[in-house]
């Protein structure tokens, strides 16, 4: 007998136990389900919602990788830096290699374990609670989380954070599907606001660089963007931006592998591109607003506003996370706007107020999470007015027909 | 109980458990998210509220024959404003510096709608003692959420209880902060008194279910 049918036994004899969702879960994470619609013509599809979510998890795998090698190569580079030894990079060069990895892979798979473990034992706790299945919701989060934290935050944190998010951002609203914010952005916030000295600053973006604060060996581990918002000159090349050799958090960094990963999406039509799209005219927009503001002569260079404003419109993609908050976490369909106007009113928006966070306010530089939070309030509004005027349309149509 | 009638003892135990004035009522939110930081502040508050509402429900229900229904509300505002201005006084006289962390909270007790809600609904109907019971009973009600809400949220906040370091010196990393451990500086952010006392209302159905409704 083949795993196959002794798992679905297993199932048969089990029904109706109070452990049963969470045997099904791993049960139907494995094989496609034995019970199926009997009678009649249907759609025959396997995308159900679990494969849907290994989608998204593997246009994440490329991001995850870099972001383990990054993690390695940026401590080392902070060291000589420190020592005076300017680094050319090269991606087979001085980039992918062992130790680099060895070294990422230490700080990184710590944080993707205790993630998944800790979330989905939060879920299986629910689900035998509540009595229905395991939903999958988690797969994707818990995969996200990973890539949206700096390297060196401690574990404990993470698991906090991440019991925090998953039951007060989803489990109270009734599970996947209900959730009002998205999780992964839900423990993003929550770790910012609660250990703001873990998740903003000089130091936590490259590994190692908290430890040797105040010690001879001292490195940096300063973002692009919090270089900028101290008005202080930049050290990486455009070429160092798309390809992601920058500090930030674990896989926010290579642009161009997330470009991979939104290509990915879409071409599954598993991410929406009018949000993708939308959200990045939206930065863009907003962008070349503040560039005016430069050029009129309103805001000179000894305004705090100066560095951040005055960066070319197009390079707000290129720094920060901007580009994996449009691609990741604004596509999240449950907390997204639904109707295909709202979309693109909903992505604009979240680009808009990216932008504006982040040079207006030089505390949260990284202000993607919060504009992506702010506008999944707003989602349903958005889609509710939309629907409205779409009546009113018809309504008028009606109208002047008759007429 | 020998004291307390079988119906009079309803009025002081129901405000604390099944008709509770924030977990059931949701009301007085404003001041459980304000002052609840510390617990020392939430307690301050919690005898505050407790003698303006047991005096005022008296005070209240002693006239209520003689007050003209047009302008109860502001025979009542008066009451409660003359009541906040001798508890303000009596803080600024013999605990200033508790004062001044409290600030305006105790002037604003006097737009807590738990008081206006129980004159309007209580005293206004009802005899001296029965008022003066009720009266204090939905202040203790109020009072064990505040001070449940202030205990968490300092210990988790600021590693302190009643202003006494619990978990050792998060400076000098003495104690649980030599492991790692460090405050939670979420927990001394007013939304998060929000989800805190969400989180009180959600054990407290799930532990009397009757009191979920549809």
């Amino acid at each position: 007998m083949d795993i196959k049918s002794s798992l679905h036994q297993i199932k048969e004899k089990f029904k109706g136990n109070k452990f049963a969702p969470a045997f099904n879960a791993f049960h139907t994470f494995l094989y496609t389900p034995n019970d199926v619609t009997k009678g009649g013509t249907h759609i025959k599809a396997a995308d159900d919602l679990k494969r849907t979510m290994n989608m998204v998890i593997l246009s994440l795998v490329p991001c995850l990788l870099f972001g383990i090698f990054n993690a390695g190569y940026q401590h080392y580079a902070a060291i000589d830096a420190a020592n005076g030894v300017i680094r050319e990079v090269s991606l087979f060069g001085n980039f992918i290699n062992w130790e680099n990895f060895i070294l990422g892979a230490t700080k990184v798979i710590p944080l993707v374990v205790v993630s998944y473990v800790v979330g989905l034992t939060v879920e299986f706790i629910f689900a035998v609670i509540k009595g229905h299945e395991v939903e999958e919701g988690y797969l994707v989060t818990g995969m996200l989380v990973p890539l949206i934290v700096p390297v060196d935050l401690p574990l404990w944190m993470l698991s906090v954070a991440v019991i925090f998010g998953v039951v007060i951002g989803k489990e109270v609203f009734g599970g996947t599907g209900m959730n009002i914010l998205n999780p992964a952005l839900t423990i993003r916030a929550f770790l910012f606001f609660a250990y703001p000295t873990w998740m903003s600053g000089d130091k936590v973006w490259v590994h190692g660089a908290v430890e040797r604060t105040g010690t001879p060996e001292a490195i940096s581990g300063e973002t692009i963007l919090g270089s900028y918002a101290q008005n202080q000159e930049i050290m990486y090349s455009l070429y160092d931006m798309f390809i992601g050799f920058i500090p930030g958090s674990v896989g926010e960094t290579s642009k161009i592998l997330i470009i991979f990963g939104a290509l990915f999406l879409i071409f599954t039509k598993i991410g929406s591109w009018r949000i993708m799209l939308s959200t990045i005219l939206g930065a863009l927009f907003m962008g070349l607003i503040f560039n005016q503001v430069v050029d009129f002569g309103w805001i000179t260079e000894t305004s705090k506003f100066y560095g951040l404003m005055n960066v070319p419109f197009w390079e707000h993609l290129l720094i920060g996370s901007i580009l994996f908050g449009a691609v990741f976490m604004a596509t999240d369909p449950v907390t997204a706007a639904q109707t295909l106007k709202g979309k693109w009113i909903y992505g604009f928006l979240i680009g808009f107020i990216s932008i504006m966070i982040r040079v207006f306010n030089p505390a949260y530089p990284e202000g993607v999470f919060l504009a992506i939070l702010l506008m999944n309030v707003f989602a349903p509004t958005i889609d509710h007015y939309v629907i409205e005027a779409n009546i009113k349309n018809r309504l008028n149509r009606l109208k002047i027909k008759s007429s | 109980m020998g004291l307390l009638s079988k119906k009079d003892a309803k009025l002081i135990l129901d405000p604390l458990s099944d008709n509770n004035p924030i977990t059931i009522q949701v009301l007085g939110i404003c001041s459980a998210l304000a002052i609840t930081a510390e617990l020392e502040a939430s307690v301050v508050m919690s005898v505050a509220v407790l003698f303006v509402m047991g005096v005022g429900n008296v005070v209240i229900s002693l006239i209520r024959n003689i007050i003209p229904s047009r302008i109860k509300i502001i025979v009542q505002l008066i009451v409660i404003a003359t009541l906040v201005i001798i508890v303000d006084l009596v803080l600024k006289a013999y605990a200033y510096e508790l004062s001044k962390t409290l600030s305006v909270f105790v002037g604003l007790i006097i737009t807590n709608c738990i008081i206006m809600g129980r004159f309007e609904a209580f005293a206004l109907g009802n005899g001296l003692w029965r008022s003066f019971l009720d009266g204090i009973g939905n202040a203790f009600g109020y009072a064990i959420i505040l001070i449940i809400v202030g205990f968490f949220r300092e210990l988790l906040g600021a590693g302190t209880l009643w202003g006494y370091p619990v978990f050792g010196d998060a400076i000098d990393k003495t104690g649980l902060y030599a492991w790692g451990y460090e405050n939670n500086g979420f927990m001394l952010l007013s939304p998060m008194a929000l989800i805190v006392v969400g989180i009180i209302i959600w054990i407290q159905r799930s532990k009397s279910t009757h009191l979920i409704e549809d």
